[in-house]
């Protein structure tokens, strides 16, 4: 579904990429791990062409998306759609109005039709009756949720999830984990999930990437990665920094 | 200090070529992309129908204010029925156009700057692109066509009020005869004078939206990021306003030249 190859990405003086290989293939979920800083959320928006790979390519269903002007990305980003970390609902627009977008830019005007979708997708992330409320009266998790819901009505072959439980409390994040899952078994959709949070990578990944100084450092199963006998992925999954009180 | 003078060159010259490529997409998008007529009316009433009392009050008190000076300075030597031409002409050729860009600049250009940078910050915007959504299409081109409808009927208020007022002050109050007033008025103010105070509204239409939408959509992350864009907007556009209006004010007296 998305292979990136040799790819390299240099934000100001820093190159944040060093020549990534990876490949995502239909119908699996993928984690990316990473400490902070360290890329995962700049690899996951060349996916969907909001970034320019530096050099190195970019293929979604076979075509090499990172060259191609923004006007063209459009039917790129039918297939692939991306939940932004902070949900990015437009606030000047209702929960309703938000799911609704992507369906009238798509040129549907049925107002039936939209308000039964709206209403099934907003069923789907646990939402449902919700469409009156702005952004700005949603928790963290609620805004994740109606940016999920925003994502899944126009039905993406892939969703891109960028941290879907930074900021939430455990019970929120173990919520989004669950509905995930269940959204993968419900679209079968191509799913790939950037995150530091271990219980979601654990929970959602089919394989797991881990990302280490702009390289891909380890790629396996959740089996692979917990019995890994590696000082840097051992530090990772256990959260041990080294420093000494 | 060389160093200096080229860096800032630079950097100007970087800051053209930028705006030059938002006006080229923008154009290219008022042609092939559909004009979302909702949104173009939402920022008609934004930036056109609710500038209007800034506009018209800014327009009736200079016009009044520059009557009463013109008339202590021409009573002197016996030339109060001039009044009304000198007000009138200044009002449209320079002082109406000029002002209303300059409000307009710092009432609907911080606005726009203000609202895209935030929606650039918050990944609203990314979140436009990632849904198949052009930002010009959706956020410069409503804009434009606004501003561009809204601003020379503003101008044509500014002025308006403007000559109304003086005329006003000059016959109610200063004791100017109507007679006099209106003769001299409407012996040197002709439709050229119309036609060059709505030219430089549309010239001043194109500078602010351009401008402040730049801003906007290059607005750095961060509260200091969203905070600078509109104020940046608001300098730049009332410069270039000012800076603009002195060439065109050349260049328009051949097309529509002063005089009876």
């Amino acid at each position: 579904m998305i292979r990136v190859r040799k790819l390299h990405k240099t934000l100001g003086s820093q190159e944040v990429l060093r020549g990534i290989d990876l490949e995502i293939k239909k119908g699996e979920t993928c984690v990316i791990l990473g400490r902070s800083g360290c890329g995962k959320s700049v690899l996951l928006k060349h996916f969907v062409g909001l970034l320019q790979p530096t050099s190195g390519e970019v293929f979604v269903d076979g075509e090499d998306i990172a060259r191609l002007p923004e006007r063209e990305l459009g039917r790129i980003r039918k297939k692939v759609g991306i939940l932004f970390q902070s949900g990015a609902l437009f606030d000047s627009m209702n929960v309703g109005e938000n799911i609704a977008f992507p369906l009238r830019e798509a040129g549907l005007r049925d107002p039936a039709v939209i308000e039964e979708k709206v209403a099934e997708a907003l069923e789907m992330v646990d939402l449902a009756g919700e469409q009156e409320k702005m952004p700005e009266n949603l928790s963290g998790g609620m805004r994740k949720r109606v940016g999920l819901a925003r994502t899944i009505v126009s039905r993406p072959e892939c969703i891109l999830f960028d941290e879907p439980t930074t900021g939430l409390d455990p019970i929120a994040s173990d919520s989004i984990n669950h509905l995930i899952r269940r959204l993968q078994k419900r679209l079968s959709v191509t799913s790939v999930v950037v995150t530091h949070d271990m219980k979601t990578a654990y929970h959602t990944a089919d394989r797991i990437a881990y990302l280490h100084e702009g390289r891909i450092y380890f790629l396996g199963s959740a089996d692979q990665l917990r019995h890994s006998r590696d000082p840097v992925l051992q530090n990772f999954i256990e959260g041990r920094s080294g420093d000494s009180d | 200090m060389l160093r200096f003078l080229g860096r800032s060159v630079l950097s100007l010259l970087q800051y053209l070529g930028e705006l030059a490529v938002l006006f080229g997409e923008t154009c290219r998008a008022l042609v092939t992309a559909p004009i979302r007529w909702r949104l173009f009316a939402r920022q008609l009433v934004e930036v056109g129908f609710r500038s209007q009392l800034v506009v018209i009050v800014t327009g009736a008190f200079t016009g009044a204010v520059f009557a009463a000076q013109t008339f202590f300075q021409f009573h002197r030597i016996g030339m109060e029925s001039a009044v009304g031409a000198v007000v009138a002409v200044s009002m449209f050729r320079e002082l109406g156009p000029v002002l209303t860009g300059l409000m307009v600049a710092g009432r609907v250009g911080a606005a726009i700057a203000a609202e895209i940078g935030t929606m650039k910050v918050t990944e609203q915007i990314d979140a436009l692109r990632a849904l198949g959504v052009h930002p010009i299409d959706y956020l410069v081109v409503p804009r434009v066509m606004a501003l561009m409808l809204s601003m020379p009927i503003l101008v044509a208020e500014c002025c308006g009020l403007g000559a109304l007022a003086g005329y006003l002050i000059g016959t109610k109050v200063l004791g100017i005869s109507e007679a006099y007033y209106l003769d001299t008025m409407l012996k040197f103010t002709g439709l050229r004078d119309i036609k060059m105070a709505l030219s430089k509204g549309l010239a001043f239409a194109v500078l602010v939206v351009f401008i402040s939408c730049h801003q906007g959509l290059n607005a750095k992350e961060g509260a200091v990021g969203v905070g600078r864009a509109p104020t940046e907007a608001v300098v730049i556009g009332s410069l270039a306003i000012l800076v603009v209006n002195f060439f065109l004010s050349f260049a328009l007296n051949i097309i529509y030249p002063a005089g009876v």
